[in-house]
């Protein structure tokens, strides 16, 4: 209290520039007139009276400053002053201060970009209360080498029930329908167990979400849509609710419409934005009965009870586990040791781009890093060329506190210009900078440059300024004042740890390019091999068109519902899309069969029950299955090995039969000597319900359908005129027309059923190099942090031997007059040159070693410690290094010593 | 070299609001001779340094000042003691008897006391 008023009278003295020293000269004199008095009655002679009144009082100037001090706020003010002059200073020499501003303008605006995609994809992943106490939960079968292999109804019951959650929810990501508009749509569905909502923490815009407790079986024909859809397919009508709504040619009603800014949560952009909700209780038609076997492939969330930590809560899992296979050993065979996991929901959803991500921003703190130890540099010669002017403040009894004080206002504000520069580049041209983020990147639409950002800017200049000024100023303030001010007008030729340090700094600017460089290289190097691999397909001039086949709640409805019903109209659309102009091929595959081009979601993964050596209660492995017409291997340029492919007499009626590829075969058919045996004609069950027995009628070669790093994934592959698929993909081979196929191929498969939506039309080698779209991001923005990295550490090469050359003028003319050879002096700079290039490699080589260790992860096809990549990068840094000597190198060749020793 | 004790000059303010308790209100001069008078060498140098204390209590709240005319007849800045430094003194006498209590029991304190 008493504090703060004090505080306050301070602050409103400083800002109202309020001097109490008029008052105290006064108050002094007084002071002073009333002890002399006293002291001339005393008895002194007059002049001793007054000295003793001046010894008694103490120094008025220390007094006075005193005074002052407690009259304002010293600090702010010297602040203010220190500033004042750091702007002039600033002012004064204009071309060093761009240099530096637009050096560290270029690391902060760079490291911000970065940081503003982290913060909307790492650090504020979920839009939901609460975030921390969302779960993803995942089944897996460890026994048997699967996966999140999805949870059954009793499951997920016993889940909700035991206490450990708030709410435990099941959902599908999918597709639907939508028609009754003018053009038959597939839009995002997500059917949704009723407490979806509840268990997200939001509610909707308009209307309702659904009421968690409800039980109905099926769907229950709610739906809750989103604002897009509302505003697209309804033009915003106020009155939507309770009207109606066609999916799958069922008719759902609509209770709710969601906020504008809902996002849902999902693995991809393409489920972040679904438009329909639809409640369903996963165990009635269409769904398959509640057994305990039955795992639904749907994913589930949840959320933990408040204050329950995510390791608390897998411990009581781990105990509900133990205690549900013990009570139903028949469901869970040992051999599957089934076990059930929980990972925080944010990290699930960025999962695969964390890792690019930390890369990047590592790369971009070098190059951070690197431009700060530049413009500390910088500082450094110019504390040389400011000797005079420290030497002269100290004679005049500036204390070197707060000389240091001074310089390291001047750096911190050169530091804050660059930084807010870098911030307002970046703020302006950030939709031209996020053209370049590839769209697989999860919430892509919420990177913004916010205040956190700006934040995040001015700390970092700060911290950087306060980090790299601090070294210079202490070097600057320390000085040998006699020894300076004699040297008239040289300025200080440079204290010998100024230069030690200004060594130091190229040394390490250099080895964090060097480490930077290499990064750079192994990733260039990787993504190289990735997109040059064997793919074991040919994806060119090959085109794929999606639609999706309706599933009505009621199967008797369906009028696809057998391979027969579905075999007339899949006949009819591909003989008319041969006729479109330019193709030569088609074939048609559910959207599994689609190579590279499909998410986690869309995988079909089935139980692979071998006759004979599976039996009925053992935990079958689960195997990649795809669904494809005769004509897709030779399509895809697929080589059949053994055997022989599907033909046009295979057909419902005739025996199930099933293709392999060779991974599959190695891995379930082994033989004796472990090379293969012979899978041909061995039958197989790729679901438990079924009882119809598959026979593996052909061996195909290996190929990267499911993901360019790895070659070896066993698939299975049936054939679509014998089990039905409701997500279908058209491939089309041929010269076309992409801008002009996708309408013509729906006019075909519409011409067969009015009621078809037609989308997403894409090219293969796109497919191919969306799916390295991420992995390109990370590659080019490495390589370009490597180079600006190079550039910077170029220059501060340059800068550092241009100042030597400079410093050792006199001694360089020296030599040259006593008859030293222009190319020794040559040799000799571009030696210094070269020994500090070594010296910064060598640092830098134990830095790559470290880093590339750090990423191996991300590499692909080249080792971490790749010898010749290592030996390119510190070969080009030497170039460099070299090159950028050479200019200073010249100079000090072609110095004249009769000019040079006359001036000094 | 023996230095002057902090524990004396962390106290003036102490001796500066007592003074004015006493003497009622007074100028610089006053306070600084009586305090001379009373605690001897406490200030018998550097008087000057009671002035930004003066402005620092002032600033606090436990004094106030104003011009008024000097013995003599001259413009002198009187300052008085504030109710919010009359309780200030109050607490402050009591801690302090309080410290010097303890500190004293201390001090004659024998080894047989406490067996």
């Amino acid at each position: 209290m008493k504090f703060l008023r004090r505080f306050l009278i301070r602050l409103s003295n400083f800002a109202t520039r309020r001097s109490a020293d008029q008052r105290l000269r006064e108050e002094i004199a007084e002071h002073l007139a009333l002890q002399i008095e006293e002291n001339l009655s005393a008895g002194m002679a007059p002049a001793e009276a007054r000295r003793q009144a001046r010894l008694k009082l103490g120094a008025p100037e220390a007094i006075r400053e005193d005074h002052r001090a407690e009259q304002s706020l010293p600090f702010v003010e010297n602040l203010f002053q220190d500033l004042r002059f750091a702007v002039r200073m600033l002012l004064r020499s204009p071309g060093f201060s761009l240099i530096a501003i637009a050096t560290i303008a270029l690391g902060v605006g760079a490291t911000t970009a970065i940081y503003s995609v982290i913060d909307a994809t790492l650090l504020h992943s979920l839009p939901y209360p609460n975030p921390s106490e969302l779960v993803r939960i995942e089944a897996n079968l460890p026994g048997v080498g699967a996966h999140d292999v999805g949870l059954s109804i009793p499951e997920l019951r016993d889940l909700q029930n035991s206490g450990i959650f708030q709410y435990a929810s099941a959902y599908f990501f999918g597709s639907a329908n939508l028609t009754g508009s003018s053009q038959p749509a597939r839009i995002a569905l997500k059917p949704v167990t009723p407490n979806y909502f509840a268990m997200l923490g939001v509610d909707a815009e308009l209307g309702r979400t659904f009421d968690p407790h409800d039980a109905t079986p099926g769907f229950n024909l709610e739906v809750v849509i989103s604002d897009g859809l509302w505003k697209r397919a309804f033009a915003a009508d106020p009155h939507i609710l309770g009207k109606n709504l066609r999916l799958d040619n069922d008719v759902y009603h609509i209770v709710g419409v969601m906020p504008a800014n809902f996002r849902d949560q999902g693995q991809n952009s393409e489920e972040r934005s679904t438009e329909v909700w639809a409640a369903a209780g996963f165990f009635g038609d269409p769904a398959p009965p509640p057994m305990r076997s039955t795992r639904l492939p749907a994913s589930t969330i949840a959320r933990l009870q408040p204050g329950l930590s995510p390791e608390a809560a897998q411990g009581h899992l781990d105990a509900l586990v133990a205690s549900l296979k013990k009570q139903y050993p028949a469901d869970y065979p040992s051999q599957g040791a089934w076990t059930i996991h929980l990972t925080p929901l944010a990290e699930t959803l960025v999962g695969n781009v964390r890792q690019s991500l930390i890369l990047l921003f590592g790369a971009v703190g070098l190059v951070l890093l690197i431009s700060c130890v530049n413009v500390a540099n910088l500082l450094l010669a110019r504390a040389s060329a400011r000797g005079r002017e420290m030497a002269v403040r100290q004679a005049l009894g500036a204390q070197r506190p707060r000389l240091i004080r001074q310089l390291l206002t001047e750096s911190v504000l050169l530091f804050v210009l660059g930084g807010i520069t870098g911030f307002a580049v970046l703020f302006c041209a950030r939709k031209f900078l996020l053209q370049f983020v590839p769209e697989s990147l999860p919430r892509l639409n919420d990177i913004s440059i916010s205040w956190g950002v700006l934040a995040f800017a001015i700390v970092v200049s700060v911290a950087a300024g306060t980090i790299f000024g601090l070294a210079p100023a202490w070097l600057a303030s320390r000085l040998n004042l006699t020894e300076t001010l004699r040297q008239e007008g040289r300025g200080s030729n440079g204290s010998r740890q100024r230069s030690r340090l200004r060594h130091v700094l190229v040394i390490g600017e250099l080895a964090l390019s060097l480490v930077l460089m290499i990064a750079a290289g192994l990733l260039l190097r990787s993504f190289w091999d990735l997109f040059k691999v064997q793919l074991g397909f040919n994806p060119s001039r090959i085109m794929a068109i999606e639609t999706w086949l309706p599933i009505p709640n009621d199967p008797k409805t369906d009028i696809y519902r057998t391979a027969t019903q579905e075999s007339v109209m899949l006949r009819e659309v591909l003989r008319r899309n041969r006729t479109l102009p330019g193709v030569e091929e088609t074939a048609v595959g559910d959207r599994a069969a689609l190579p590279l081009g499909h998410g986690q979601n869309d995988l079909n993964m089935f139980p692979l029950i071998r006759e004979a050596e599976d039996v009925e209660s053992s935990q079958p492995p689960l195997i990649d299955t795809s669904i494809v017409s005769p004509e897709y291997f030779h399509l895809l340029g697929m080589t059949l090995l053994r055997g022989r492919l599907f033909a046009d007499q295979d057909l419902e009626a005739t025996p199930s039969i099933a293709i392999i590829n060779q991974a599959a075969a190695r891995m379930y058919w082994p033989g004796k000597d472990g090379k293969g045996g012979d899978p041909l004609g061995k039958r197989i069950r790729l679901d438990r319900v079924q009882p119809n027995w598959t026979t593996i009628v052909g061996v195909i070669a290996d190929a990267r359908t499911e993901s360019l790093a790895d070659a070896g994934i066993p698939q299975v592959y049936l054939d679509i005129y014998q089990r039905p698929a409701k997500d279908l993909a058209f491939f089309l081979r041929g010269q076309v027309d992409p801008s002009a196929i996708s309408a013509q191929v729906r006019t075909q498969i519409q011409a067969v059923d009015a009621e078809l939506p037609v989308f997403r039309a894409e090219t293969l080698d796109d497919v191919l190099s969306s799916s390295l779209s991420v992995r390109r991001f990370s590659m080019e923005m490495v390589a370009l942090f490597a180079a600006t990295a190079l550039l910077l550490a170029a220059l501060g090469i340059y800068g550092t031997i241009s100042f030597l050359v400079n410093e050792q003028s006199r001694e360089i003319a020296i030599r040259l007059a006593l008859g030293a050879q222009r190319s020794d002096i040559l040799t000799m700079v571009l030696r210094q040159g070269l020994t500090l290039a070594g010296a910064g490699a060598g640092v830098g080589l134990i830095g790559a070693l470290i880093v590339s260790h750090l990423m191996a992860g991300l590499l692909f096809g080249v080792s971490p410690y790749d010898l010749s990549t290592f030996a390119g990068v510190t070969a080009v840094l030497t170039a460099v290094a070299i090159a950028a000597s050479y200019v200073p190198a010249l100079r000090a060749m072609r110095l004249d010593p009769i000019t040079t020793l006359h001036s000094e | 070299m023996k230095e002057k004790p902090d524990v004396l000059q962390g106290t003036l303010a102490l001796t500066v609001l007592k003074t004015l308790d006493v003497l009622g209100p007074q100028h610089g001069y006053g306070i600084a001779r009586r305090i001379e008078q009373i605690s001897g060498d406490l200030l018998a140098v550097n008087q000057g340094t009671l002035y930004p204390l003066l402005l620092k209590l002032e600033h606090e709240g436990s004094i106030a000042s104003e011009w008024g005319a000097s013995e003599n007849n001259r413009r002198a800045r009187f300052y008085r003691l504030t109710a919010t430094g009359r309780k200030q003194l109050r607490e402050e006498t009591h801690d302090w008897e309080q410290t010097a209590a303890i500190i004293a029991r201390f001090f004659n304190v024998k080894a047989e006391d406490l067996v």
